[in-house]
């Protein structure tokens, strides 16, 4: 028989601060990325814009495209070379022109450079301001229903201190992942958005499953009487470890692949969801636990001083 | 033996069945999304205020008519906003001024207001209720045209649909000719007659021609086509009177032909109804020498000169038309224009070849993560890793069925649903083997831990699945097509892995388990 972990009894609990300061150096890189890049760069699902993939007979010369590009005066255009050296995706920021004749120009200009040959538009994405505004509002609703959708259900499900503890959990999911995406020069796309929604779902998960073992074993006397709630929490986080990282290994596999071999298109979303996979775990193990952990001392702590205050009294 | 081991099998028999059933053949009922088949996706917006405005000024028009026909002198009736400002021109007339507005009051669409019988002026508003019904009337007119023209130009399959009050959605799967397609949908196609006053210098400045124009004509641009780089461009080309003398209205019937005067180009003929023929009839007669400009959404086509009282009710609209532009065209006049000009708000177009490229990326990285992963499961839990991938073999098999079952669409992100919902769906089998063989450790008898393994790890099975699967709901409600597509293989995926990874595994362990006498060891 295979088994990762036999009966661990690793400390997890104990060296959590060593995980907070992790943390708070891995956001703090992504922080700094954002900041200094001018927050994430959206793609034109929320910023609007006109993109158009090409693919070229030849390789092209980047400057061709770009002088053609130049010519036609539709502001600045980003170019960018996508997946193989003959594709190429044209970013065009929003202009007063409707899409057609946008498309219209980018293809006379394109065919009008002698030098490029012969090109074939494969895709055409245009988002006018309306329609990115509108689903900016939605970004934003659709995260804040997911995080308090979950909030709600593990605080009802178990207590609220764990759904609190989930929620900031699963934030620092997010802000982790959105810190790589910025450090990485990757654009902040709806598909994006739907591995972020994903990764909020699989971490919580993943801390779900801590709780309800850490309630299970609340309930049984015997064996467990007599530990400090951090022990206990440290002793369902180890219970439940062989489950949480085999499951992260599957899911593991199924982003990488979907990152390595799934597509130029599909990379950004991949790549969230994989950084999602990997920091969702995390998470669970060091920092939902932890902050249960960390809270109910705050509040034992309290309640002891406030016994003595009465007796003092 | 176990109880309602039978009726267990007959469910996943039929499951099994009925999955097979609604997927076969898999190629016909999978529907695949446009980023896969490629195609068109648009969000049109109906510019139902023009709609309004124009609705607004023939009813100016008549009224000045109405005026004229009873012999009240008027100064002024126009357009302000919403109403119609009316000045008369002397004071004797104001009693029966108000009373010719009777016809257009009378069906409670406008209201006299704010009348002024020293300054002699009055208003028609638009009543709101009134206001709205033109602009509905409008939207669902714009959907009725556009459905009626795209099903003319062949496509298979089209989705045309109202989103809200003033927006039309439009995808056509698996068209090819994305420009030409997008041309037909997104013209107006109104057609107009107009008097040519004078020719004008084509590489002249349109504004500095339009400073000089009296308010009741206009300059209109002519369209030209570069042969080299097949790019158009417009150039100020005549002043004509602005009022129409026909519209397309006036037609009963277009078609292609030949352009007997230019080898290779093609025309578009067209026939006049009755009372469309006549008004020809009267106009040719009254302008011979004359030109006529033959007008397409403010561009003139032609402006050939009348030569003589045109009877048969028949014309030609040139303009070097490739056959496919004719064909369309036809197809516009034939379905009448648009009431309101629409607008592109969204448009994500993906050709045939990239869909091909992002299917064939997508099943290699579906094949690929199902392997590791069916190999995993083996290696590290041996025969109840076998069971937990014929399993997952099962999931696949009824989302793929229950995505053709509900007509779902497969989508790029959808196939990367997929792909998670394989690493996902293991989950719970790992969840149940997991505390299966913590239960073994705790010295359970094998069947004991069978038992307890899978009643234990429900309840927080259940917790998870419930918080996947309200983020699930949450992308489904926000997210356009292509996310909407991921949210669905996800959704589907793990509600079926609660049959499949639950129900489905326990009945393979009891099947090898408990029909036996005595089991020493299980395979975990």
């Amino acid at each position: 028989m295979i088994q990762l972990f036999r009966d661990p009894t690793y400390d997890f609990i104990g060296k959590r601060r060593w995980a907070y300061v992790l943390s708070a150096l891995v956001i703090a890189v992504g922080v700094v990325s954002l900041v200094s890049k001018g927050g994430l760069r959206y793609d034109i699902d929320f910023a609007g814009g006109t993109l158009i993939q090409v693919r070229f007979a030849e390789r092209p010369q980047i400057g061709a495209i770009r002088a053609s590009l130049t010519r036609i005066q539709l502001g600045d255009s980003v170019i960018q070379e996508f997946g193989d050296p003959r594709e190429f995706i044209l970013r065009l920021p929003l202009t007063k022109l409707p899409s057609e004749e946008i498309i219209k120009r980018v293809q006379g200009a394109l065919g009008a450079e002698a030098s490029l040959g012969k090109f074939e538009i494969r895709r055409v994405e245009f988002v006018g301001p309306q329609v990115g505004r509108e689903l900016q509002l939605q970004a934003i609703y659709a995260v804040v229903a997911g995080l308090v959708g979950i909030l709600l259900y593990v605080a009802i499900r178990f207590d609220l201190k764990g759904g609190v503890a989930a929620i900031v959990a699963v934030f620092h999911d997010v802000l982790v992942s959105v810190g790589m995406l910025s450090l990485t020069d990757r654009e902040f796309s709806l598909p994006v958005l739907a591995a972020l929604l994903t990764i909020i779902g699989y971490s919580v998960n993943d801390t779900i499953v801590a709780y309800d073992r850490l309630r299970e074993n609340r309930g049984r006397t015997g064996a467990f009487r007599g530990i400090g709630f951090a022990a206990m929490m440290n002793i369902a986080v180890n219970q439940t470890l062989s489950r949480t990282v085999l499951t992260a290994l599957t899911t593991f596999f199924a982003t990488a692949i979907l990152l390595f071999f799934g597509g130029k298109v599909l990379e950004d979303f991949a790549f969230a969801l994989f950084v999602g996979v990997i920091t969702g775990t995390y998470s669970t193990i060091y920092i939902a636990g932890a902050l249960v952990v960390e809270w109910t001392a705050y509040v034992e702590g309290r309640l002891r001083r406030g016994k003595k205050a009465v007796a003092k009294a | 033996m176990p109880r309602n081991l039978w009726p267990r099998i007959v469910l996943v028999a039929l499951v099994v069945l009925g999955s097979v059933w609604y997927l076969y053949p898999p190629k016909q009922t999978i529907n695949l999304g446009l980023d896969l088949q490629g195609g068109i996706h648009l969000v049109l917006g109906v510019e139902t205020s023009k709609a309004l405005a124009a609705q607004i000024d023939r009813v100016a028009e008549d009224l000045k008519a109405a005026f004229d026909r009873k012999g009240i002198a008027v100064k002024r009736v126009a357009r302000e906003g919403a109403a119609v400002v009316v000045d008369i021109a002397s004071p004797q007339v104001w009693t029966d001024a108000l009373t010719a507005t009777n016809d257009f009051t009378a069906g409670g669409g406008f209201e006299r207001r704010e009348e002024d019988q020293a300054a002699g002026r009055f208003k028609l508003v638009m009543s709101e209720r009134y206001a709205a019904k033109v602009k509905e009337d409008a939207a669902a007119q714009v959907l009725e045209r556009l459905r009626n023209r795209i099903d003319q130009f062949g496509v298979r399959e089209p989705t045309i649909a109202r989103q809200g009050p003033d927006r039309v959605l439009v995808q056509l799967p698996g068209v090819q000719d994305v420009a030409r397609a997008k041309a037909l949908i997104g013209q107006t196609g109104l057609l107009e007659f107009k008097l040519v006053e004078r020719f004008v210098d084509e590489t002249a400045r349109a504004e500095e021609i339009e400073r000089e124009l009296p308010p009741d004509q206009q300059l209109l641009p002519r369209r030209i086509v570069d042969k080299e780089t097949k790019t158009e461009r417009r150039v100020p080309y005549v002043v004509v009177r602005r009022a129409a003398l026909l519209t397309g209205e006036g037609l009963s019937e277009a078609r292609v032909e030949a352009d007997p005067n230019s080898l290779g180009n093609w025309q578009v003929g067209v026939t006049f109804n009755s009372s469309g023929t006549q008004r020809f009839g009267e106009i040719t007669e009254r302008n011979v020498g004359r030109h006529l400009a033959i007008v397409l959404d403010g561009v003139v086509t032609s402006a050939p000169r009348i030569n003589e009282r045109i009877p048969g009710g028949r014309a030609v609209i040139t303009g070097q038309f490739t056959v496919e532009q004719a064909q369309d065209l036809k197809i516009v006049l034939n379905e009448g224009a648009l009431p309101a000009s629409v607008e592109n708000l969204e448009e994500r177009t993906v050709g045939p070849s990239l869909g091909a490229d992002s299917i064939r990326q997508g099943v290699i990285a579906i094949l690929a993560s199902g392997a590791i992963v069916f190999v995993f499961m083996l290696v590290y839990y041996r025969l109840s890793g076998l069971i937990a991938d014929v399993a997952l073999g099962l999931n696949l098999l009824i989302l793929l069925a229950c995505m053709a079952a509900f007509g779902a669409t497969l989508t790029l992100p959808g196939i990367a649903g997929i792909a998670l919902t394989i690493g996902m769906a293991v989950d719970t089998n790992i969840l149940i083997f997991e505390r299966i063989r913590e239960e073994l450790r705790l010295g359970k008898t094998p069947r004991g831990a069978v038992e307890a393994g899978f009643t234990r790890a429900f309840r927080t099975i259940i917790d998870t699945h419930v918080t996947v699967l309200v983020t699930a709901a949450i992308l489904y409600n926000f997210g356009t097509g292509p996310v909407k597509g991921f949210a669905v293989s996800l959704f589907v995926g793990l509600a079926a892995s609660l049959f499949t990874a639950v129900f489905f595994t326990r009945l393979l362990f009891d099947l090898i388990y408990m029909g036996r006498q005595k089991v020493s060891a299980i395979s975990i």
